[in-house]
């Protein structure tokens, strides 16, 4: 194992080997390589295949902008696709495959298309697969699908952990070249907290991949020594390998730390990436430039790469694609890769440089006023045709051609509010526009400022001004500072299968066409070309692209528009955004008091919102869940059982005009409820829609506990907040919520007295003359322990709802069932609750769906005309009081063995089954253990006239036909004679 | 977004719940109100590009219901209060 | 010009010279019959049928950007007739027949892919109501499917069904839905209406109306006073700006609700799934992106961009029910406006200014209403009556309480 391209010095370390696979092939590159550098340095220049014509590529760059070099690293269920080869950074055992190829990377079956190419135009897809036309989906599509994407997941659920964390500074720092350091240095010794964060592993920007000089001594030197200085402030805090993605409202920034990339595997208990919001007073965009390329024909061969990335290879990471190499410029800076790559020992074959007027040199060929038409080698360059100035040509051969079209400003995170760059004439460039997202401003070479000298001025100036910092800036460190003067050359004339965008395979024909095709505003360009649209978007392509269609309509670029950066800056990982909430973390599980006494008893829990209840508590013999909920139901009713109904919402309300609210708040009256006694109440949206259904007891003249539906605990609570505070604001009333302050019980049955009687404190008589039905009151327990006890019935058997402070629930139902033994006591879930509550007839949530009303539940007389209420007056409304309105009816099947479904529609008992013959639905259905037959609940229209009439149930989705008859909603005891027992 | 609490300081607008426009606190008379003010006064919005009044709840947080005044165009927040405090200055009582 | 497989074939071989422009570039004429505001999905395709089945053709649609810019270029694409309530289930399912059959009606491949849209259920109570939706679906005339744990089991097994904090239960799915190449709708449209005469006249922003006596005589604008018989303003999250210059308040509130899309990826989803329990609904395109969204942002907003929280949110849903895409990448994120109404459903309606239309309200599921509500559009605007699958989407239906609240959420819009 060699490196045949491997040169020396760089910031790799050349003694220590790194082991890795690619396509299968052992090599070996050093710490400090990135795959990409390491394939090169091992002679790879072919790395992968583009989108649609499968062209070979190599790196175009050397940096998170690539769009060719993509790979899937890492195998098994950690295997990433389309990770940029030119980022990733080496690992001992890294083991990436090409992707996008069949059968292998070198011979590729489907880079025929290419050969198709003039038939693969832009948009050539919206023209055509239209005949016939089910072919599209049968034949076309699939075939085009099959070709889609570039690399593959491994379909198996992302074994790493992300994280999540928040980080406030005074001033945050992106990049950290040049400016970006200074400024840091300039913010750290002025004593503000600062963030520095960079997407590279090393810090220090452009300064790594060049040779300039700085204080006359290298520029890594200058780097190591500030980067040792901010390590040593306590108020600096560097973030490397983390790039700020985003600029969102209000100084909040989201950045990535990419913590275990560069591992294998994560470290035991780290995550594999950090999503950081960094709230910040003030940010510095010091993000750099982007070399920009020019379009020639056949220009996208491995080999042919930005000249600033054939510099940074070889002076940052020692490697380079060939050993004889060209560079094609319109600018000095191709010039300067000349110079580096040619002191490294590589042959240089010539510098084409398009200005006539092109600086020389001693140590290679200059050719001016020349440039580069075409390019040769099937899978990587071999020899480039340069027109000549006097319009000869000639063929050079080069393993590599460095193209530098000029530098363009990072100003992506500067658009991320809307704001648009501005073109600057002298830069022919866009940089950072008037409007950038408050608290933002621009430094360095991302300002336009491209000089070391310009930059590092820049960040320190910058950071001065955003923190509003007194006192002389630190000295400005020597350096370069040639004048930059940009002179736009977008593409080589004549060109047509000349690359703009090499992943998704835009050529500047494709631009032609889209112009030509009317596709001419920039958005209307990138859509029907794709371009810009790849996995870099567009970052080297998106201006070319731009500047050709501008040519051909005659307008300056700024005319045809600017593109619209969008975060993130860089792709993300969605487990990065996921962070920690996933699998059981997903949401929060709320657990009831008892719960873990309902786990000893066996429980099946179901999620109810964010809380898990027990569904119902099987025992020994039970095979089938209806065996048990049927048992739990029979020994309620027959004797006594007990609910956990902890998960209630409980809103405690307090004050002198506390029953002047709930007067407001619920529909029905309240303000002459007895203290000791509860009243069933119904609270209405104020669109007059029912909104929640609940009791309140009055437990004192100015003390109310108003109880709400488990789902719309929260709901309720913030309804209830805002009538008192934005409607009400002087009636003296206070609210909390009390949910998780008690645990709360149903006991209901015949026993249910029996059993309570056992445990409530001798002193407080809870007979029925003494305590009847819908008695409230605070009494004691078990000795003297506080509590509530309200006799309400949900079963419709005699019934109490038994509250304790929370920290006694478990102890309390331990302690009923210890008390119940006698009368065979059981717990019940609420799939027994549910059976009960549909026997009685009473709604619940599937009847409380947000459309209904209190006519359609058969409460229409419980709004009060005598006072107003929320929603009381648009409940008034024709649309919601129509003659056939919906009304809650209940519904068996007449043939009792037959099954009754919630969700099926009513129809008559004879004539067609569509939706214009719709009578209803049914809302709810259980089976009765009660009258051993199923039962449902619905609404009908019209349903309270219609008792007894026969009809159809529908469920053509489960496909069942049940005859039905109307009946009355109170399945059991219709007249109440138990719970009031 | 960040929105600066008056009794709390700045709390990230992730602990609020957004109902809507603050016109929903001048809920029309019941005495006096017709059903088209009823109407207007649930279903109709100003909707404004630009600055907007607001009605967000500090539900991971104190309960208050908060009045801001903020841009729907750029996002920029430039007045909160107590919905509360609001109420009572437009009026409202008991 | 029609396009067809011969004529790419025939292109291809004499160097693509003879591609005309896929629409003109009209100056606007003084006086049309019909004018539409707004070159989006919804107007280019009131535009098409105006002239395709009302024999409308002196029509301009006016845009104020580049048309197919606003939501029907920013949205996930997903098209589907799943909806509960009658008010909505008869159009969306006219919609769907009008996808079925955009292609060839059009001469433009926007590639209706009816790759299907599996909506899952986590909880009984939601099994109940997907039943009573299936079967409205069904009695409709729509397509729809009830399937148990095992089936989803077996169809998507890349799903979390290990430690879901919300376990499937089952799902219920149309297989009639699926996905559009959504640019190619508006491009399609365009191309179509402009073919057969109708001027679409873009970067002309209206700036007002011109109303007389209770009439609305045409639309100032940019490019100056535009004359009209009619008028239709379908305008998506711009409505209320718009209706405003007509002193109109709307039942409307304007959201942003974002969506993303994930770096190409060999193909892993066969059509659409959403996730019940979460805010998460994904698709993957031809291209190989994941495409997907969750909830709106949940603030009024024009600005096109939403904030960090929401798109937490969604990846935390994606990750929840689908922890094979951990590695992928999101690429790209951005932000619509939806135009939220007080019920979760549209209106296509007159005003009480006499010859001026109004359709919007779409919230975030215009893109699938995108033909049947350019054909009702056109048809209110041609005949000044509602169309029969859209009677119920009036301006009055909140005042008469007729309200059409597929999510039962009532009057604050940023809650459907």
């Amino acid at each position: 194992m060699t490196q045949p391209n491997r040169l020396n010095g760089g910031l790799i370390d050349h003694e220590t080997r790194l082991k890795f696979i690619f396509d299968g092939k052992d090599y070996y590159g050093h710490p400090g390589d990135t795959l990409a550098s390491a394939l090169l340095a091992n002679g790879v220049r072919l790395m992968g295949r583009s989108f649609k014509y499968h062209r070979p590529r190599g790196p175009l760059t050397a940096g998170s902008e690539e769009p060719n070099a993509l790979v899937e690293l890492r195998g098994g269920n950690r295997q990433e696709p389309n990770t940029r080869a030119t980022t990733a950074e080496l690992y001992d055992g890294l083991f990436a495959k090409s992707q996008n190829r069949f059968p292998s990377l070198a011979f590729d079956a489907m880079a025929i298309n290419d050969r198709f190419s003039n038939f693969l135009t832009a948009g050539f897809y919206y023209k055509t697969f239209m005949w016939p036309a089910a072919f599209w989906e049968k034949i076309y599509e699939p075939i085009i699908r099959k070709a889609a994407g570039l690399g593959a997941l491994s379909m198996r659920a992302d074994p790493d952990e992300y994280d999540k964390g928040f980080r406030h500074c005074d001033l945050l720092i992106t990049g950290a070249g040049p400016s970006g350091l200074m400024a840091a240095l300039t913010a750290g010794r002025g004593g503000a907290e600062v963030i520095l964060a960079d997407e590279d592993f090393e810090m220090g920007g452009r300064l790594n991949a060049e040779t300039l000089a700085i204080n006359d001594a290298p520029a890594r030197d200058w780097v190591v020594a500030a980067l040792a200085e901010l390590s040593s402030l306590p108020n600096v805090r560097l973030m490397p390998r983390t790039t700020v993605i985003g600029a969102f409202d209000h100084g909040i920034y989201g950045a990535v730390e990419r913590v275990s990339d560069h591992l294998k595997t994560p470290a035991e208990g780290k995550p594999r990436q950090i999503l950081w919001r960094i709230y910040t007073q003030k940010t510095l965009l010091c993000a750099g430039a982007t070399e920009r390329p020019i379009a020639f024909e056949n220009n996208d061969r491995p080999g042919i790469m930005l000249a600033s990335a054939l510099r940074t290879y070889a002076n940052r990471f020692a490697a380079t694609p060939a050993r004889r190499v060209a560079v094609f410029t319109n600018n000095d800076d191709g010039h300067r890769t000349a110079r580096d790559l040619h002191a490294q020992g590589v042959k240089i074959a010539a510098v084409v440089d398009t200005r006539p007027d092109a600086q020389s040199s001693s140590d290679y060929e200059v050719l001016k006023g020349a440039q580069v038409i075409d390019s040769k080698g099937r899978l990587g360059l071999t020899f480039a045709e340069v027109k000549l100035a006097d319009g000869s040509t000639r063929t050079i051969e080069c393993g590599a051609l460095g193209v530098s079209g000029g530098w363009n400003p990072n100003v992506h995170l500067t658009c991320h509010q809307r704001g648009r760059p501005t073109w600057n004439d002298d830069l022919a460039a866009f940089v950072p526009g008037d409007t950038l997202p408050p608290g933002l401003s621009v430094a360095g070479a991302a300002n336009g400022s491209f000089s070391t000298h310009g930059a590092l001025k820049s960040g320190a100036e910058a950071a001065k001004k955003a923190l509003g910092l007194k006192g002389r800036l630190p000295k400005t460190p020597q350096a370069e500072d040639a004048p930059v003067s940009q002179t736009p050359f977008w593409y080589v004339e004549g060109c047509a299968r000349a690359w703009l965008d090499q992943q998704n395979d835009v050529t500047v024909k494709d631009v032609k066409l889209s112009h030509q095709e009317g596709f001419r505003s920039v958005e209307h360009l990138k859509r029907y070309t794709t371009l810009g649209m790849a996995t870099d978007q567009g970052k080297t392509s998106n201006l070319g692209g731009l500047a050709i269609m501008a040519e051909l309509a005659g307008k300056s670029i700024p005319e045809v528009g600017t593109t619209i950066f969008r975060p993130p800056y860089t792709p993300v990982p969605i487990g990065t955004f996921g962070g920690r909430m996933r699998g059981m973390e997903f949401h929060p599980t709320r657990l009831t008091p008892s719960h873990f006494w309902a786990k000893e008893r066996g429980a099946v829990f179901v999620e109810v919102g964010n809380w898990l209840r027990a569904q119902w508590f099987p025992i020994e013999g039970e095979t089938h869940w209806r065996q048990s909920v049927d048992r739990e139901v029979r020994q309620t009713r027959a004797s006594v059982g007990v609910c956990d109904c902890t998960t209630l919402g409980k809103i405690d309300v307090q004050g002198t005009d506390a029953a002047t609210f709930l007067n407001k708040i619920y529909c029905n009256g309240f303000a002459k409820l007895a203290v000791g006694k509860t009243r069933y109440g119904l609270m209405l949206r104020e669109d007059g829609i029912a909104m929640d259904d609940g009791t309140a007891g009055r437990l004192a003249e100015d003390h109310f506990v108003v109880t709400t539906t488990t789902a719309n605990a929260i709901k309720v609570y913030q309804h209830m907040e805002f009538v008192r505070q934005c409607l009400f604001p002087d009636l003296d009333v206070q609210l909390i919520s009390t949910t998780e302050a008690w645990a709360q019980y149903a006991v209901a049955g015949p026993n249910s007295r029996k059993l309570l009687q056992k445990i409530v404190d001798p002193a407080f008589d809870i007979s029925n003359d003494a305590f009847p039905f819908m008695a409230c009151g605070n009494i004691t327990v078990c000795g003297g322990l506080r509590a509530r006890l309200f006799r309400i019935s949900f079963s419709g058997e005699l019934a109490f709802e038994i509250a304790v402070p929370s920290r006694y629930g478990d102890a309390l139902m331990r302690k009923l069932m210890s008390e119940g033994e006698e009368f065979d006591v059981i717990p019940y879930g609420t799939e027994a609750l549910g059976v009960m509550r549909i026997e009685k007839g009473h709604a619940a949530g599937n009847e409380l769906n947000g459309t209904t009303t209190a006519l359609n539940l058969g409460m229409g007389r419980m709004v009060s005309k005598a006072k107003d209420s929320i929603g009381s007056k648009l409940s008034e409304r024709d649309g919601l009081n129509e003659d056939d309105a919906l009304k809650q009816v209940g519904i068996k099947p007449l043939n009792p063995a037959e099954k009754i479904t919630a969700g099926g529609h009513l129809m008559a008992a004879d004539g067609p089954v569509d939706a214009s013959h719709d009578q209803g639905y049914v809302t709810s259905a259980a089976f009765s253990p009660t009258l051993d037959h199923m039962i449902g609940l619905g609404f009908l229209k019209n349903g309270g006239d219609r008792l007894g009439e026969k009809m159809r149930l529908v469920s053509p989705v489960t496909d069942l036909t049940v005859e039905v008859e109307i009946v009355s909603a109170h399945f059991v005891d219709p007249e109440g004679e138990r719970l009031r027992a | 977004m960040i929105i600066n609490h008056p009794l709390l300081g700045p709390r990230d607008s992730a602990e609020f719940v957004y109902m809507g426009d603050a016109a929903l606190i001048d809920r029309p008379d019941p005495d006096t109100a017709s059903p088209e003010d009823w109407h207007d006064y649930a279903y109709l919005r100003d909707n404004p590009a630009g600055e907007h009044r607001e009605l967000w709840f500090h539900e991971g947080g104190d309960r208050s219901w908060l009045v801001v005044t903020r841009n729907t165009v750029t996002h920029e927040i430039s007045k909160v209060e107590l919905a509360r405090d609001v109420a009572r200055a437009r009026g409202r009582s008991t | 010009m029609r396009y067809s497989g011969f004529k790419v074939i025939k292109e291809a071989l004499t160097g693509h010279k003879g591609w005309q422009p896929a629409w003109r570039d009209p100056q606007p004429k003084s006086h049309y019959d019909i004018i539409i505001i707004g070159g989006g999905g919804h107007g280019l395709a009131t535009a098409h049928y105006l002239a395709s089945i009302y024999g409308e053709t002196n029509v301009a649609v006016i845009e104020k950007g580049w048309i197919g810019g606003g939501n029907v270029g920013r949205n996930t694409t997903i098209i589907r007739s799943n909806y509960l309530l009658d008010g909505n289930e008869p159009f969306y399912e006219f919609s769907l027949k009008l996808w079925e059959g955009l292609e060839q009606d059009v001469n433009y491949n926007a590639m209706v892919s009816q790759r299907g849209i599996m909506n899952l259920i986590h909880s009984d109570a939601q099994r109940d109501a997907f039943i009573r939706r299936g079967n409205a679906m069904m009695l409709n005339g729509a397509d729809a499917e009830l399937l148990d744990e095992d089936q989803i089991r077996a169809e998507y097994p890349f799903l979390n069904f290990n430690d879901a904090r919300f376990p499937i239960k089952g799902g219920l799915a149309q297989r009639r839905g699926g996905t559009v190449r959504h640019d190619a709708v508006a491009w399609g449209y365009a191309r179509s209406a402009d073919s057969r005469g109708v001027d679409i006249i873009q970067n002309c922003e209206v700036t007002g109306f011109r109303i007389e006596n209770g009439t609305c005589l045409g639309v100032e604008t940019s490019k100056g006073f535009i004359g009209a018989k009619r008028i239709g303003c379908a305008v998506a999250g711009n409505s209320g700006r718009v209706m405003g210059m007509a002193g109109m308040r709307l039942p409307i509130e304007s959201h942003v609700l974002q969506a993303f899309v994930s770096e190409g990826l060999k193909p892993v989803l066969p059509g659409v799934i959403t996730f019940g329990a979460g805010h998460f609904y994904v698709s993957q395109s031809d291209k190989g992106g994941l495409v997907f969204g969750g909830d709106l942002d949940g603030y009024n907003s024009y600005a096109q961009r939403g904030n960090l929280p929401v798109v937490e949110d969604v990846c935390e849903g994606g990750m929840a029910i689908m922890p094979m895409i951990g590695r992928a990448r999101l690429l790209r994120m951005w932000g619509g406006i939806m135009d939220m109404s007080m019920d979760g459903s549209p209106i296509i309606d007159r005003t009480h200014i006499d010859g001026l239309y109004f359709n919007g309200g779409w919230c975030y599921g215009g893109f699938k209403a995108t033909p049947a509500s350019g054909y009702a559009f056109a048809h209110l605007l041609a005949r000044d009556e509602p169309h029969e699958t859209a009677t119920a989407y009036r301006f009055d239906r909140f005042r008469t309480g007729h309200m059409i609240d597929e999510k039962g959420m009532g009057n604050q819009p940023n809650l459907h």
